[in-house]
């Protein structure tokens, strides 16, 4: 689904037409695989909104609830908050050196955010292996209820964007993308900072708060 | 197909892609062109045959429900040797609950929003507003083919051993995430769960590429406000689904996780369903049920408008056009679909006045829904205002609109009264419900869809469904039509309760009888009617009249293409000079000005 928008391609996706090319009348000055792109980032955050307003009604609604601190790990989890947030800035240089046409540093720093997405994907997975180890299950109470599947399909995002900035960076490796041809590493991008965002928010509402 | 050098415009001439010149341009294979198709025109059409084949499986269900409550326990004529061999050829109450879960879900899943959003959704926006396909035509074909899994799991639920899904199309928890809750609830409600979220793949996929065509695409000169309001109407739609859906997509989840993993999102502290606590079982409580209905309601609210809303537009568009008049208020009609659709966000509780919900909380739901009556008000006189002195040509898609008119007036009005919460308190859960929603759904935006379909037909296959029969058509569905639907007033306000099996058992309602029977032939009627439609349809589809471009004598962009559109829609460049309702223009000598004629 996120592939298809991502990668529109008026060669392949414009209907082959043997008429005049077409004329539009102006919308706003936005490509729309771009302005789609935002679409879809609003119905992702009507879904995490469903899934983190359903944890405030329940946590708000318990008779109590447990500390995190006692429960998770937040020295590892911050650490991996802080990866994250890293990869963010990376993608940003990766735009920033294609937008000089700068080739090479476009797949350094691409290569840089998909080796700290996977580190963080890693880290979820090895904290997820030692919980379930030591018996928390989401079956166990409405704490492991929520936990696992706010921080579950944040994770499930975070694969998806590491594979889509994978393919991107196939297509930099190959020198697909120039100075005049960034769009869709500008799309990946976006989506990247998105589950990025997502992520400070609910580390801050399950781990911290 | 044919020959791929036709030389001049041969409108009717088989598939899309041939009707123009086509000097050695790929002809494409069947299935490249057919079934996996990026042309908007045929994906809609795809649509609109999908729609249309579960609009007979939805019927077929009710049928068997007004069978049962018309003569209940009684020998089922034809099928009832083929589903019940084991009580006497009668229904039983599990088959029962299942259908009218089944046919509540599939109506309203598979039936009026892929046939408003998808099929007229996709064929109309990019020929209306004079673009060659949508933005994104292979994000589009996956739409359509998002709704193959979600066939595939409806029909596993269907079919699973132990009886469908019985929770009602509401899946309401703990009766639908207990197993033990109602019987068939086994891993039906799971594959019913997972074919909403299916569902929602498709409808958002939609969603994304409609907004985007219409911002985007629109052909020189087509300003906003020079969009013909079925556009308006798309457009409004796709943004109700684009940030209504994604929560019941995460609700869908969160009731799968507690079926699966036994998660407790909806499952009370303390619970015992049919002498078992889920707890005992290892699942996780103390969640709230009532959760459950908030989030669903506040993705189905707004899906009620996503179903009338774009009913809505289709009569406006084929109000004006057969009623040769300009359309009464342009602009209001526009602000009053946007603020119904906006006003559809903070109504949802009105669902909910019986639940248990903080009552003044019930009293914000209360006002937001009575609000609600103002712009619908502002549409029905605009419509009206349309028809004031207008030459009307009653052709068949013009009944149908004024079908659509008549009945939404019924719906509404009942919709405004039962919006008031102790009148709610009162008829909650019984026939009055039924009849409010199926005047809307059924005399609404079935009817809009049936205006549709005789409208844009010969857009969609070049030739003209049969007048005389569809004329005939009308008339049947529409007296028999209130013929079911009014007298389901009479049997709310007995009191009578929905979604009961045998409500004869209980000495109140034994009077009520008769009258069910009544409802029960007319229902049957308005079914078997359908066959003239069904027979229209398909003798019109080889046999009907060829047409030109313009059959209606219309305004919109859609009408400078072919017919059939062949592959990219327009043949010309295409430039808007005005509104899309300038008719009986005193400037032209013909009662119509196109929107995309220059006048010298």
């Amino acid at each position: 689904m996120t592939d298809a928008i991502a990668t529109y391609d008026s060669a392949v996706d414009a209907p082959r037409d043997h008429h005049p090319v077409y004329d539009y009348d102006s919308g706003p000055p936005v490509d729309r695989g771009k302005f789609a792109i935002w679409l879809f980032l609003a119905t992702e955050i009507m879904f995490f909104t469903g899934l983190i307003g359903t944890y405030l009604v329940i946590r708000t609604g318990a008779p109590s609830w447990p500390n995190p601190e006692h429960r998770l790990a937040i020295g590892v989890t911050a650490l991996n908050t802080f990866v994250l947030i890293v990869s963010s800035w990376t993608v940003v240089r990766g735009l920033q050196a294609i937008e000089k046409d700068d080739k090479g540093g476009l797949v350094k720093w691409l290569g840089l955010s998909i080796l700290l997405g996977s580190t963080f994907v890693g880290i979820q997975a090895y904290e997820y292996l030692e919980l379930i180890h030591a018996g928390a299950l989401p079956n166990q109470d409405l704490f492991w209820t929520t936990f696992y599947t706010m921080t579950g399909f944040h994770g499930l995002h975070v694969i998806v964007g590491v594979i889509w900035l994978f393919c991107i960076w196939v297509g930099a490796v190959r020198g697909t993308y120039s100075a005049h041809n960034y769009l869709r590493v500008e799309l990946a991008g976006l989506y990247w900072h998105f589950v990025d965002l997502v992520w400070v928010l609910l580390f801050t509402l399950v781990y911290l708060m | 197909m044919s020959a791929p050098t036709t030389t001049h415009v041969k409108p009717g001439m088989g598939a899309p892609g041939t009707v123009r010149e086509h000097h050695e341009h790929h002809e494409l294979s069947f299935l490249r062109k057919y079934i996996f198709s990026t042309d908007h025109k045929v994906i809609g059409i795809q649509f609109l045959f999908t729609g249309l084949t579960f609009f007979v499986v939805g019927g077929l269900m009710a049928m068997a429900i007004r069978w049962q409550l018309a003569w209940p326990w009684t020998k089922m004529p034809v099928i009832g040797g083929i589903l019940f061999p084991n009580t006497g050829e009668a229904i039983t109450p599990e088959f029962y609950t299942m259908l009218f879960t089944m046919h509540g879900t599939l109506m309203i899943f598979f039936v009026i929003i892929p046939l408003l959003t998808g099929a007229f959704g996709n064929f109309l926006i990019p020929l209306m507003i004079g673009a060659p396909d949508m933005a994104f035509p292979r994000l589009n074909m996956f739409g359509y083919w998002a709704m193959i899994p979600a066939i595939a799991c409806i029909v596993m639920s269907f079919m699973n051993p132990g009886g469908g899904p019985a929770a009602g199309w509401t899946a309401y928890p703990p009766l639908s995430t207990i197993e033990t809750a109602a019987p068939g609830s086994l891993s039906a409600q799971t594959y019913w769960l997972l074919a909403l979220t299916w569902i929602g793949v498709s409808s958002m996929m939609g969603a994304i590429n409609y907004v985007t065509t219409i911002v985007k695409m629109r052909a020189p000169g087509m300003t906003m406000m020079r969009m013909p309001l079925v556009i308006w109407a798309l457009f409004i739609a796709a943004l109700l689904q684009l940030f209504a859906l994604p929560v019941l997509t995460a609700a869908s989840i969160m009731q799968i996780l507690d079926r699966t993993l036994h998660t407790g999102f909806f499952t009370p502290t303390n619970l015992v369903v049919n002498q078992m606590n889920p707890e005992m079982v290892g699942a996780a409580a103390g969640g709230q049920p009532l959760l459950w209905q908030h989030l669903f309601w506040f993705y189905s609210h707004p899906a009620v408008y996503v179903m009338v809303v774009p009913a809505m537009g289709m009569a406006s568009d084929i109000l004006a056009t057969h009623a040769r008049k300009p359309l009464f208020g342009y602009k209001p009609m526009v602000y009053s679909l946007a603020s119904i659709a906006g006003l559809g966000f903070i109504v949802w509780g009105h669902h909910m006045f019986t639940s248990g919900m903080n009552p003044a909380l019930g009293m914000t739901f209360m006002v937001s829904t009575i609000i609600i009556a103002l712009p619908s008000a502002i549409k029905v006189f605009n419509w009206l205002g349309t028809l004031w002195g207008a030459r009307i040509r009653l052709t068949t898609p013009m009944l149908n609109a004024l079908g659509f008119v008549a009945m939404f007036i019924v719906g509404g009005l009942s919709g405004i009264w039962m919006a008031a919460t102790p009148v709610d308190i009162y008829i909650h859960d019984t026939y009055i419900i039924v009849a409010h929603f199926h005047y809307i759904v059924f005399g609404g935006s079935v009817f809009a869809i049936f205006a549709s379909i005789y409208h844009w037909f010969p857009k969609m296959f070049g030739r003209m469904m049969n007048e005389t029969l569809g004329k005939i058509h009308f008339v049947g569905s529409f007296i028999f039509t209130n013929c079911v639907f009014y007298m389901m007033h009479q049997l709310g306000m007995a009191g009578l309760m929905r979604r009961t099996a045998m409500p004869y058992d209980y000495e109140t309602y034994a009077h009520l009888q008769p009258l069910n029977q009544f409802i029960s032939i007319s229902a049957f009627c308005l079914f078997a009617w359908q066959i003239i439609f069904v027979f229209n349809f398909f003798h019109s589809l080889w046999w009907g009249k060829r047409v030109g471009r313009n059959p209606w004598q219309g305004c919109s962009l859609e009408w400078e293409a072919p017919s059939p559109p062949g592959h990219g829609n327009f043949d010309h460049q295409i430039e808007v000079y005005r509104g899309p309702y300038e008719y009986a223009s005193p400037e032209v000598e013909e009662d119509y000005l196109p929107q995309a004629k220059k006048l010298s």
